[in-house]
C-alpha cells in the first residue's frame, strides 16, 4: 500500500452499477455482472444487460484466470504520475469466462511478454479504499 | 431511393494546417474556411440553406449565428474522426430529401487558449475511460487502443513495424507536395520512423497524428445545380456507416473495424467493387488504422496490408495513391477537420485541382472516416 498514491483512482461511469465490482476487488475477489435472463456475463457494469436491456443482474465470481489478448508497452504516459513506472505493460485481458478487461501485466519482464500468455489476477491495494485488479503470468 | 449521384461537392475551402493559430478562434477559422468554400463554389452565402458542423465542439446555432445565416437545415455531427465523412453523407441525404438545397459543412480547431469555445461536455463526469482505463496508465494521445490493435495484428498476420513505417514514409512524401500540410520540406525514411521514440510500443512517434490547428469546409448541392457551377462536380455515389465501439477493448475482434460493413454498404449503393477505386483517402490517426481499414474495405485480403505497403507505391505518383495530401500523420490534425480533410482532398483530386500532387486517374475515390 502506498501512502501517497498520486495516480488516478477509478472515477465510475455509474457508481451504483459498479459498486459490487469494486467492493469485491477490495476483498480480493473478481466478480462479473451476469444477466439472469440471458445467462451471460458482461463487462463493464451497466444498469441493464447489453443484450436484452433488462435489469435482472446478479454478480458471479470468476476464476481470475485469463489470457493476454493484446498489450502495449507504455513509454509516454498521459498522466505524469505513471512516468517513474515507464516502460510498463498496459494489457487487454481476455478472462477465461468471456469478458475482457483493461489492466496492467505485472511481475513479468518485458522480454517475456507474449500474446495469449496465461494470466492470473492479483489485487493491488493502492489506497485503503481502492483495490485495482492487475494480472501476472500464471503458473 | 439511394444517394447515388443525387448530390455533389461543388466547392472546397481549407486553411493551412499549422501547429496553432495564435489569437484566432475556432469560430473565426471556421468562418474563413466557409467563405473560401462558398466562393470556390461560385455561390453567395444567401445560396446556402443548410449547415452541418462538428457537433462535439460547437452547436449549429452558434455557428449559424456567427456566420449570419438562418439555414433551413442544420445539425451537428458527433462521430469523432468520422465526423467529416458522415457529415458529407448527411448533407447528401438532407439534399436528397429536399430538407435543404445547398449545404455548408465546416469544422476546425484553433488551439489557442484565448480563442474561447465551450468546455468539453461531460468533463469531470465518470466514464468507462476514467473508471476502467485511466487507473492503468494509458499513453498520451489516443494511441493506446490502436497499439493494442497493432500488436494483435502483428501476432495474427505477421505485420511488421517496417511495413507500417513505409505507410508513414509515403504519406510524408505526399505532404511535401501539399502547401497546406503541417510538415513541410522534411522527407523521412523507414529508419527515421523506426528510430523515432515510442509513445506506446509498437507505435512510434512518426506513426501518430500531431494535434494541430486549421479549418476546412465544403459545399454540397443538388446534382442539377452542380452542373451550372464552375467546378467539376464531385458526385456522392454511395455512403455507408457502421457505428463501432467507443472503447477498442470492447470490440469483439480488435483487428476488424467498422469499415468492413460501411465500405461494403457504400460500394453496394454506388455499384462498384473495391478494385474499381482509383485512389483512396482513409482516416489516419495512426498507421495501423489506415492499414486495417484498407483491409476491411476490401482493397487487400485481411492480414495482407503489410506486404501491400511493402510492395506498393502509395504516393500520388504511385499505382494506388493513398492519402495524397499527406493525411493527418504528415498533414496534421486540426481537430475534426483532420478527418474531414480526407473528403476535401478527394474532392480536390476529382476536380483536378491538386497541382503537383494531382493523381492521373481521378474519377473514383473511396473516403473513410
Ligand atoms: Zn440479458
Amino acid at each position: 500500500m502506498v501512502a501517497d498514491y498520486r495516480k488516478p483512482l477509478p472515477n465510475p461511469l455509474h457508481r451504483e452499477a459498479s459498486r459490487p465490482f469494486w467492493e469485491a476487488a477490495k476483498r480480493h475477489e473478481l466478480l462479473m455482472p451476469r444477466c439472469r435472463l440471458c445467462d451471460r456475463l458482461f463487462f463493464y457494469p451497466r444498469e441493464v444487460c447489453p443484450i436484452c436491456l433488462r435489469s435482472e443482474i446478479d454478480w458471479q465470481p470468476v476464476s481470475g484466470r485469463g489470457r493476454l489478448h493484446s498489450y502495449t508497452v507504455i513509454h509516454q504516459p498521459a498522466n505524469p504520475a505513471f512516468r517513474e513506472d515507464a516502460p510498463y505493460v498496459y494489457a487487454l485481458v481476455q478472462l477465461d469466462e468471456g469478458p475482457r478487461m483493461i489492466s496492467n501485466l505485472v511481475e513479468c519482464p518485458l522480454h517475456a511478454v507474449q500474446i495469449d500468455m496465461p494470466l492470473i489476477a492479483i489485487y493491488d491495494d493502492v489506497t485503503p479504499e481502492v483495490t485495482l485488479v492487475k494480472f501476472r503470468p500464471a503458473g | 431511393m439511394t444517394l447515388r449521384g443525387k448530390a455533389a461537392i461543388v466547392g472546397i475551402g481549407e486553411l493551412p494546417t499549422r501547429r496553432s493559430y495564435p489569437g484566432r478562434s475556432l469560430e473565426g477559422l471556421c468562418a474563413e474556411a466557409a467563405r473560401l468554400a462558398i466562393e470556390d463554389a461560385g455561390l453567395r452565402k444567401e445560396d446556402v440553406d443548410g449547415l452541418i458542423v462538428d457537433g462535439t465542439n460547437m452547436t449549429p446555432a452558434a455557428m449559424a449565428e456567427y456566420l449570419g445565416m438562418r439555414p433551413n437545415f442544420a445539425t451537428g455531427v458527433s462521430m469523432q474522426g468520422a465526423t467529416g465523412a458522415t457529415s458529407t453523407a448527411v448533407a447528401a441525404s438532407a439534399i436528397n430529401a429536399r430538407l435543404c438545397h445547398t449545404a455548408l459543412i465546416v469544422m476546425g480547431a484553433a488551439r489557442d487558449a484565448t480563442g474561447g469555445g465551450p468546455p468539453r461536455p461531460g468533463a469531470g463526469r465518470g466514464s468507462i475511460n476514467t473508471e476502467f482505463e485511466q487507473p492503468f496508465g494509458p499513453a498520451a494521445g489516443a494511441g493506446t487502443g490502436y497499439a493494442l490493435i497493432y500488436r494483435r495484428h502483428m501476432h495474427e498476420y505477421g505485420t511488421t513495424p517496417e511495413q507500417m513505417a513505409k505507410l508513414a514514409v509515403d504519406e510524408r512524401f505526399n505532404a511535401l507536395a501539399n502547401p497546406n500540410a503541417a510538415f513541410q520540406g522534411q522527407p523521412i525514411t523507414i529508419d527515421d520512423v523506426l528510430n523515432s521514440r515510442y509513445i506506446n510500443e509498437p507505435l512510434h512517434m512518426l506513426e501518430c497524428v500531431m494535434p494541430s490547428a486549421g479549418a476546412a469546409a465544403c459545399i454540397v448541392t443538388t446534382a442539377e445545380r452542380a452542373k451550372s457551377l464552375p467546378n467539376r462536380p464531385v458526385y456522392v455515389l454511395g455512403a455507408g456507416i457502421e457505428q463501432g465501439n467507443a472503447a477498442i477493448w470492447q470490440t469483439p475482434r480488435i483487428t476488424v473495424t467498422p469499415a468492413r460493413v460501411s465500405a461494403a454498404r457504400a460500394l453496394a449503393m454506388a455499384g462498384y467493387r473495391p478494385q474499381d477505386m482509383q485512389f483512396a483517402e482513409f482516416y489516419d490517426c495512426y498507421t495501423i488504422l489506415v492499414a486495417i481499414t484498407l483491409e476491411d474495405a476490401g482493397f487487400v485480403k485481411k492480414g495482407e496490408i503489410g506486404p501491400f505497403y511493402q510492395n506498393t507505391d502509395t504516393t500520388y505518383k504511385g499505382d494506388f495513391p493513398i492519402n495524397t495530401d499527406g493525411g493527418q500523420i504528415s498533414g496534421g490534425q486540426p481537430g475534426l477537420a483532420g478527418g474531414f480533410r480526407h473528403v476535401i482532398e478527394a474532392a480536390r483530386q476529382i476536380m483536378g485541382r491538386a497541382g503537383p500532387r494531382q493523381v492521373r486517374r481521378n474519377d473514383l475515390c473511396m473516403v473513410n472516416g
